[in-house]
């Protein structure tokens, strides 16, 4: 906390810096009221938004962490060490050299663009905690389409997203919606007015590329009457000796008879703790779906959840997790039936790899006096290894006779006769086992847009490289 | 010479191999040499070793080899993982095919083509369709199957078909193939015949295994071998699987006893 202290009190002109790129928009390391004015004066916010981020940080501390049900290793992570706060200006410090070479040949084999390559490698570090956005931005805005971040969003238009802002995912639900409702910073603000359907997937990428930085983007996505919109939300990063925090807050609106679909690929480095609370309320006969794919990373908790407020609402959540050695993937699903006819469907998929562990926690609630409820819930988890882990956790609350569930749940093996088979056919036995989970996700990743199938698939494979022999 | 050389050395040859299966030998000095362009059968009552000796050769990992050797073209094959000795050449069709779900009969049959080009070569896409095709229609395979998954919920003939579809793209030196005949009925029968005939030729040599003389009416053998108790007891031309057919496989019985 010291630390903080010192650097909150430099003037924040960039001019009387020793080293103004680097630290302009620097907060320090450890969290307090200090930090939280800092954030507000640096992004020039409103008083209401100041406030809510100080009642938030008194929510945040105030809160057990959530070891009672979830990994202790949650313990480990050291808040002080935390940079809560971190901008454009940021010059990187290091330079393509000194990138390990894992690193690079991870790039490489990615696919990744040359002039990307140095951004994820924090050779050039552009944009942290500010998402950078695309060109769609300007083409989308003529059909008013309001595209910000969420500073921006916060700023100019109040009258559109404070109204939704920290409603469908209050500050007190859990420790670290809390904390990220505290010192959130990126994401993206979107409303899309009425009728109005978004032809384009919406993009942002946030990635970490800063050592000890934590990342807290705020997303809200407003899809009002009859509207559609897609987001697309990925994440690379490079590896980092120390732990690193990414804990963001998204909540979706879907208006009445509104379609949102979201989805993520992230690929964490294995230092990464992703904590993420996501969630949408769907009014009547409005569609929200969320496609979560997570590899990588210390520790995932992340667990997509959908309000089903409005008759025939309907919810969707597919994932896909693939946790590697000494990571934890601990992701689910909640579907909250609170309207008659409203049906969910979740599909989870995880892969254990090695010491790898996977979790699913699953919630469905439908109350007694609903009528015409559905829910379908498939969970299929595949170990690679005989050291994997799987845990499963529904927890499933049906009440009243109208209503009808479906779970299935499913652990299985890369069989020994399969890897033989197709090694039969000149595939080695690592190309057999990624064919082989990719073959096990298939009937997910075929429903995502290309791009993201075809980098899933790229980073299976290269997750899988390491699991035989 | 150097052609003298290369017919010397253009063999599956299988010298005095020992197989066992846990502690229990099948396998007993079985010795076997099929040049290119030559097909050869394999005949025998149940439990004799015919698949293990398939299994072996493609490098089953519950398949221990006690001794003796196998050579492709000259060259020892046993130190090699599966998938080397198939991109050495060396094709099995199963007996019991595995379904691979998820994975696509086009996709499958990519990666294993991949898998034999030099490191940053790709296939040309149209030109493997086009191949791809062209066998699906031979083996009078529906062009839709080219999206189903690897052997998931086929027909026992459609799964067959399959074996034959993928050894036609694979394109390998000798081929080794389990009871294809098995679980067919005699239109399936006929087209898979129809599909290993076309593939017959001087670059290709072929190990047909089966326990009934009824697929050799359809893929005629150079040369006939009867195995029993993991040993070649008699060897002939194509008209020993009519004669073992005639006489039934308690001759064989004889036989191996008075070879012993």
């Amino acid at each position: 906390m010291t630390t903080t202290t010192t650097q909150i009190e430099i003037d924040r002109d960039k001019g009387d810096f020793q080293y103004p790129e680097q630290h302009k928009y620097d907060a320090g390391t450890g969290l307090s009221e200090k930090t939280i004015d800092y954030i507000c004066d640096v992004k020039g916010e409103d008083d209401w938004i100041r406030s809510f981020r100080k009642r938030a940080l008194k929510v945040f501390e105030s809160k057990p962490m959530p070891t009672h049900w979830a990994t202790k290793d949650l313990e480990n992570i050291d808040f002080d060490k935390i940079r809560y706060y971190l901008a454009d200006g940021q010059r990187a410090s290091r330079s393509w050299e000194d990138v390990p070479d894992d690193v690079k040949e991870t790039f490489e084999r990615l696919g990744i663009p040359e002039n990307e390559r140095k951004f994820l490698a924090g050779v050039e570090a552009q944009f942290d905690s500010e998402a950078a956005y695309s060109n769609i931005k300007d083409a989308v805005a003529k059909d008013g389409v309001i595209f910000v971040g969420s500073t921006e969003g916060l700023l100019k238009h109040p009258d559109i997203f404070r109204k939704w802002f920290g409603k469908v995912i209050p500050t007190g639900d859990n420790k670290f919606s809390a904390l990220n409702s505290a010192v959130f910073s990126g994401g993206s603000f979107i409303y899309v007015p009425p009728g109005v359907k978004v032809s384009h997937p919406l993009q942002a990428y946030f990635r970490i590329n800063a050592e000890n930085f934590g990342q807290f983007e705020r997303t809200l996505i407003i899809a009002d009457e009859g509207s559609e919109v897609t987001y697309m939300e990925g994440c690379t990063a490079p590896k980092f000796d120390t732990a690193t925090l990414h804990s963001a807050v998204v909540e979706l609106v879907a208006m009445p008879g509104a379609k949102i679909e979201y989805i993520t690929v992230q690929n964490w480095a294995s230092n990464v703790y992703n904590l993420v609370t996501k969630r949408a309320l769907a009014h009547e006969n409005s569609v929200v779906k969320w496609i979560d794919c997570n590899i990588g990373s210390r520790l995932t908790m992340k667990y997509p959840g959908v309000v089903l407020k409005g008759r025939k609402a309907r919810g969707e959540v597919l994932s896909i997790a693939l946790a590697n050695d000494d990571q934890h993937q601990d992701t689910g699903a909640k579907m909250i039936h609170a309207a008659d006819e409203t049906t969910s469907n979740v599909i989870s998929k995880s892969i254990s790899v090695g010491e790898g562990r996977s979790t699913y926690r699953g919630q469905v609630h439908m109350p007694k006096h609903l009528k015409g409820c559905k829910n379908n819930t498939e969970c299929d988890a595949l170990l690679i290894n005989s050291n994997s882990r799987t845990d499963t956790y529904p927890a499933i609350t049906v009440r009243g006779d109208d209503n009808s569930v479906q779970h299935e749940a499913s652990v299985s093996k890369v069989s020994a006769e399969q890897i033989f088979y197709m090694q039969q056919r000149g595939l080695s036995e690592g190309e057999a086992m990624s064919l082989s989970v990719n073959g096990f996700v298939n009937d997910l990743t075929r429903q995502f847009p290309m791009e993201y199938s075809v980098e899933l698939k790229r980073l299976i494979e290269l997750e899988m490289e390491g699991s035989v022999g | 010479m150097i052609d003298f050389f290369n017919k010397m050395t253009a063999t599956l040859e299988i010298q005095n191999l020992n197989v066992s299966i846990g502690e229990k030998p099948i396998l007993k000095d079985f010795s076997l040499t099929i040049p290119k362009g030559e097909v050869h059968a394999i005949m025998g009552p149940n439990g004799t070793g015919k698949s293990t000796l398939a299994k072996a050769l493609a490098g089953h990992p519950d398949y221990e080899i006690t001794s003796g050797d196998a050579l492709i073209d000259g060259e020892s094959i046993l130190e090699m993982e599966p998938d080397e000795r198939s991109r050495e050449g060396l094709f099995m069709a199963f007996q019991y095919p595995i379904e691979i779900p998820g994975v696509t009969i086009a996709n499958f049959i990519r990666a294993a083509l991949n898998g034999r080009l030099p490191e940053g070569e790709e296939l040309n896409a149209p030109a493997y369709y086009r191949s791809l095709y062209e066998k699906m229609d031979m083996l009078k395979i529906d062009r839709k199957f080219t999206s189903r998954f690897v052997n998931d919920g086929f027909s026992g003939g459609e799964k067959k078909r399959c074996e034959i579809l993928q050894m036609a793209m694979l394109d390998p030196k000798y081929a080794i193939l389990d009871e294809t005949d098995s679980g067919l009925d005699i239109d399936a029968l006929k087209v898979v015949a129809d599909g290993v005939n076309s593939l017959r030729g001087e670059n290709l040599g072929v190990l047909v295994i089966t326990h009934y003389q009824r697929l050799l009416e359809y893929i005629v053998p150079d040369h006939v071998h009867v195995l029993y108790d993991g040993r070649i007891v008699k060897s002939g031309d194509k008209d020993l699987a009519l004669e073992l057919e005639e006489k039934g496989y308690d001759w064989v019985k004889e036989l191996a006893e008075t070879a012993a």
